[in-house]
């Protein structure tokens, strides 16, 4: 199913936490949501599966807005800090969400047995919810929202608060479901969204910053190519002095004189590591290290967000 | 309707899975047993085979005892963020509110079935009066969907579940109390409306076996409204 957000306006008070928001998302597509605290990410969401009203624009999910109620059975929400209720089983759970979500009397015993399966449930099954480590917790919480198929996945923050191989086997599974469903996920964990999300949204006090690939984001950042460069020389004014007279280097910073560390800026567009080989082959330069630095999803992050 | 089932069922489980479900009804047995058998003008004393103790006595442990069973019912929703989980769901706040009224309404129609042992035993102590027996029983349901419908009222207005409490308490003792007194004390116009608006009032007529309409429409009324209130303000969210 397709969603599209469009021009979302929301007012909390005076203050204005979205501005203006409009994307879309279609199915077999994960996206990730990225954005300080407070950007607008939970509001964005809670907007989509209709938990909280807006006060311009729509969301339209298949053809329907979500104001008119109807959209609800076809998402499936795992909210901020997973709420769940800790004096129920989770089987019980299960099946109380399995009913609220309309799923066929007969059907529900299976598809709770279904949950408990995929999301690796079935030691703890008869447990009270309220007796889980946060891990299983997180499971209970993508279980139910699950449950009834939906074709749509809205993920708060699924990740948070588990370990390493926990994040793993929860990464996996989103991946597994967004090849069919229409997923959402928040996060600012961002080695996360690089690993399972085909696009990824830059969210910033109410805005929209950034839309795209992580490569196109990369791209779109990347200015000039960075090199470190480590030689073993002595003469190190001798060194800059060659380089800058190369066609593609822009700058020669010397960061430590006696080891011979520098950092090379070339111009926009273009590569030095060949020329720069070359000339220290040329005039006996041995290489220690040629380093060069990517820019980051972090940095492409951090460039959008801060003033 | 279906949902509204579900929630009342869940809710209904809830109560006696945590406990409350049961001490509810074993104090307020306690209490209405103990006052209507045992102490102060009780039956011995009245010397007559009828329920006019149990019944003065039931509007004063419902008095307490409903906000005590309703204060969580929202606000624990709202506190935990569960609401969220129930709202995102094909389930709207009118059809939460109602099946949590009737999880509510179950639990207080149980305790007053089992007090029926009252009622069958002094029909072996005396010739009973079973059109006001049964009247007052059935104006007790009403006053509690009444109470009921005050306490989902304060349920949802706070997310702290003493706060909701004391706010079905404080609306309840107007209409318990105060507005019975206004009514007495202040005469004309007003005086009647507070004296509409006393539940004493209409109750004690039913719980006498008298029944009239009026009486009915109003302890539908505080209940509808008290229900609506909570819809709304659940609404309010957004």
């Amino acid at each position: 199913m397709n969603i599209e957000i469009n021009n979302v306006n929301k007012f909390y008070g005076y203050q204005k936490v979205l501005d203006d928001v409009s994307f879309e998302v279609k199915p077999g597509e994960i996206l990730g949501f990225l954005g300080p605290n407070g950007a607008g990410k939970t509001t964005t969401m809670k907007i989509i599966t209709g938990y909280i009203g807006m006060d311009s624009g729509d969301v339209i999910i298949d053809g329907k807005s979500v104001k008119s109620g109807e959209t609800k059975s076809s998402i499936g929400y795992l909210p901020e800090n997973n709420p769940l209720y800790l004096d129920m089983p989770v089987v019980d759970y299960l099946k109380f969400s399995a009913k609220l979500q309309g799923v066929d009397k007969e059907k529900i015993e299976s598809k709770v047995r279904e949950m408990i399966k995929l999301t690796g449930l079935n030691k703890e099954k008869h447990k009270l919810i309220g007796e889980l480590s946060k891990g299983f917790r997180q499971r209970v919480g993508l279980a139910q929202a699950l449950i009834h198929d939906p074709e749509i996945l809205i993920l708060d923050e699924p990740t948070t608060g588990l370990d390493p191989n926990q994040i793993i086997e929860i990464r996996e599974l989103i991946k597994e479901l967004g090849k069919e469903k229409t997923v959402i996920l928040s996060t600012h964990i961002l080695p996360e969204v690089e690993a399972t999300c085909d696009r990824i949204l830059i969210i910033n006090k109410g805005k929209i910053v950034a839309n795209g690939t992580s490569k196109d984001l990369r791209q779109q950042a990347e200015g000039n190519n960075l090199l470190k460069l480590k030689l073993e020389i002595y003469d190190s004014n001798a060194v800059v002095g060659k380089l800058k007279e190369l066609p593609s280097v822009e700058d020669v910073v010397i960061v430590n004189d006696k080891e011979g560390r520098f950092d090379i800026k070339s111009y926009k567009g273009l590569k030095s590591n060949r020329e720069i080989f070359d000339l220290c082959v040329k005039n006996n330069w041995p290489i220690e290290e040629m380093i060069p630095i990517e820019t980051k999803l972090e940095d492409v992050f951090r460039d959008l967000t801060m003033n | 309707m279906d949902s509204i089932l579900t929630i009342s069922k869940k809710e209904l489980a809830g109560f006696f899975e945590s406990l409350s479900g049961y001490i509810v009804l074993i104090a307020f047995l306690g209490f209405t047993g103990f006052f209507t058998w045992l102490y102060g003008s009780d039956i011995f004393i009245r010397k007559q085979a009828d329920l006019v103790v149990f019944f003065s006595i039931a509007k004063w442990t419902l008095f307490f005892f409903i906000p005590a069973i309703t204060m969580k019912l929202i606000s624990e929703e709202k506190n935990t963020g569960t609401l969220e989980l129930l709202l995102t769901k094909p389930l709207n706040e009118s059809q939460l509110v109602i099946g949590k009224f009737f999880a509510a309404f179950f639990l207080v129609a149980i305790a007053l079935a089992l007090t029926l042992i009252y009622y069958i035993s002094i029909s072996y102590l005396g010739k009973v009066d079973h059109g006001a027996i049964i009247s007052g029983y059935l104006g007790l349901l009403l006053f509690s969907a009444a109470y009921i419908g005050i306490g989902l009222f304060a349920s949802s207005i706070s997310k702290n579940q003493i706060v909701a409490f004391l706010l079905a308490l404080l609306i309840g003792i107007f209409f318990q109390i105060i507005f019975d007194i206004l009514g007495a004390s202040i005469s004309g116009v007003w005086g009647k409306i507070f004296d509409f608006l006393s539940i004493s009032g209409h109750f004690d007529s039913i719980s006498r076996g008298v029944w009239d309409t009026r009486d009915i429409i109003y302890f539908l009324s505080v209940c509808i409204l008290g229900i609506q209130l909570a819809k709304e303000n659940l609404v309010n969210r957004k």
